[in-house]
């Protein structure tokens, strides 16, 4: 038998050494952000440069909100609605739609399947040009529809609630809703999606945090007095990009929510990568 | 047996009169919902991408065939935009660009992921929850704060990085000046940002591997270098090549990064130095509404582009297979 102490070192220190000092890489710049971000401007320039944070955050980011031209708060607002509403139509429309090709029989259903795969893999910049014309006609240009509306279903999302809901849920327990006499939408609404909820979280989380951070599509299609989260950011990053502290601030603040929501549910969104890659 | 002979097969209880009515009068609706509402339920997805994916990817293509404004006229002129492509400088500028910070990503970047990877596979690994999240975490972080972020670090006079270099000994470089340093800059945040995922996809295919055949390579005496080179790198095959092709569509559409390094300027640096295709498509489609039709030439270029690299992959990858 092997001590616990003696599988601990069967693994090399050598292999901690490496993964610790990885890690310190992918956290640093976190770190760094919040330096820059609560010292004040005149600190930049010191050699060497900063490495602990200062007490001027709230300085600095009073400048943030006080920047008429940045519109900051309303990049966050209009970053809330745009991803919480892409997200939920995503969960919605893609565990419809997964469930119907996993569990229903109809014509085409292979081949149309198939068409959604395919439509994964188009590199999503194709369409940009003619998209923004389109946007124009139809008087969406600067309008978060424009930002909403293209994005409300994923063929990821309806591949993925198809993987899950082939192999989560029994073709027996639908018969019995069946039997019962309920309705298909009534069993998709009453069996099925809360079968599907393990895989509609993380499907929701990779959605959520994909449109929060999409740059882009809002970069070509709204206008700084309109714009999402990261379209103000990077407005402020080259406008003022001498007033560094207002810049990092603003960025601590931007990227705060999703770093939070990866520490509650970093798990799950682990899980959910990986799954999907062994799947595909 | 005679029990059985006798016994009369249990018949199946007759539905209680209101279900048994219910469902007459249900049939022709319940043969409607069994039909259809499958087609109902796949509806949204093809009708939305249809609209907002299918069609302008299409019309991408049939602008790419004429001089196009998008604010004015159009006509008709074959291929001629992609003959204006072979002989415009600028187009392959940003070409050699765009593969000088796609290799100087992708391949560090996916040496790194495998070594990485192979660490996390340990089977009698500590804190591997941790690990696996903290190498993942800046794949959270969106590209425009990683492009501020980074900016900084590489900034030329008070720039983390230029005053750990010159503790070294190596003077000023200003990063944004060059191609090498930028694209060396710009490949470093993509660098950061898509370490953590690779390894992720890599970690998982690596476990999908059947524990015995290590088994029995260690019944044969083989020591785990050789063990690597010979069943976990073949058996990885596919993860890996997915894990280039998503690079390679990734890598191809670089946008942001070199964007708010070049503060902004969409033909990326003073000299075009580290403008992409993909800058130069929104340069010529976008910001320069006039030429629409040469910009959606662009990018049909870039789909072709990333086609072709990949197909290249496929059959490199492939080949290693024999």
């Amino acid at each position: 038998m092997i001590s616990a102490s003696q599988r601990l070192w069967r693994t090399s220190p050598l292999t901690y050494v490496a993964l610790v000092l990885a890690a310190l890489l992918s956290i640093y710049p976190f770190y760094y952000m919040m330096v820059i971000g609560t010292r004040s401007l005149d600190s930049i320039n010191d050699v060497p440069p900063p490495m602990t944070p200062g007490g001027a955050f709230g300085d600095n980011f009073g400048r943030v909100l006080d920047n008429d031209a940045a519109n900051f708060l309303t990049g966050m607002m209009n970053s809330i609605i745009v991803s919480s509403v892409v997200t939920i139509s995503v969960v919605l429309t893609g565990s419809l739609a997964g469930f119907a090709f996993a569990k229903l029989r109809f014509r085409g259903r292979n081949i149309l399947l198939l068409a959604i795969i395919v439509t994964m893999m188009i590199p999503t910049q194709m369409g940009l040009i003619p998209l923004w014309g389109m946007m124009q006609e139809l008087g969406w240009y600067d309008s978060l529809y424009a930002v909403i509306v293209p994005f409300l279903v994923t063929g990821f999302g309806v591949f993925m609630m198809r993987q899950y809901a082939s192999q989560a849920i029994s073709d027996e327990l639908i018969e019995a809703g069946r039997v019962d006499g309920a309705s298909t939408f009534r069993i998709y609404w009453n069996i099925v999606l809360p079968a599907l909820r393990p895989a509609a979280a993380v499907l929701g989380l990779l959605t959520f945090m994909e449109n929060w951070n999409s740059f882009l599509w809002p970069y070509a299609i709204l206008t700084p007095e309109n714009p999402t989260l990261q379209v103000s950011l990077s407005f402020l990053s080259y406008a003022y990009y001498t007033d560094y502290s207002q810049v990092f601030a603003a960025t601590a603040i931007g990227t705060l929510p999703l770093v939070l929501v990866f520490i509650l549910f970093g798990r799950q969104i682990i899980g959910g990568i990986m799954e999907g890659a062994v799947k595909s | 047996m005679s029990l059985s002979a006798t016994t009369a097969p249990p018949s199946p209880a007759p539905p209680p009169p209101d279900v048994a009515a219910r469902r007459r009068r249900g049939s022709l609706l319940n043969r409607l919902d069994l039909k259809y509402s499958p087609y109902l339920y796949i509806a949204p997805f093809f009708l939305i991408f249809g609209i907002f994916g299918l069609y302008p990817m299409l019309r991408t293509a049939w602008m790419s065939l004429h001089d196009w404004d998008m604010v004015g006229d159009h006509t008709f002129i074959g291929l001629d935009n992609y003959i204006e492509l072979f002989s415009d400088d600028y187009f392959w500028n940003a070409l050699v660009n765009t593969f000088g910070m796609f290799a100087l990503s992708t391949i560090p970047q996916l040496l790194l992921a495998l070594f990485l990877a192979t660490l996390l596979n340990r089977t009698f690994l500590r804190a591997k929850t941790f690990f696996r999240m903290a190498i993942f975490v800046p794949n959270v972080v969106s590209v425009a704060a990683v492009a501020i972020v980074f900016g900084m670090l590489f900034q030329r006079e008070f720039g983390l990085i230029n005053w750990l270099l010159s503790l070294v000994g190596v003077d000023q470089i200003d990063w944004r000046a060059h191609s090498w340093s930028s694209w060396t800059a710009i490949a470093t945040m993509v660098n950061w940002r898509w370490t953590g995922y690779n390894t992720l996809i890599l970690l998982a295919g690596m476990q999908a591997i059947p524990k015995d055949l290590y088994e029995a390579a260690e019944i044969d005496g083989a020591g785990q270098w050789r063990q690597f080179w010979q069943i976990t790198l073949p058996m990885l095959r596919p993860t890996f090549l997915f894990v280039v092709i998503l690079s390679t569509i990734g890598g191809m559409q670089l946008f942001t990064e070199p964007l708010l390094f070049a503060n902004g300027s969409i033909i990326g640096g003073n000299q075009r130095e580290y403008q992409t295709l993909a800058m130069y498509m929104y340069e010529k489609g976008i910001y320069n509404l006039s030429t629409a039709g040469y910009g959606a030439a662009v990018a049909w270029a870039i789909f072709m582009i990333i086609v072709l690299v990949s197909l290249i992959n496929f059959i490199l990858v492939r080949r290693s297979a024999k």
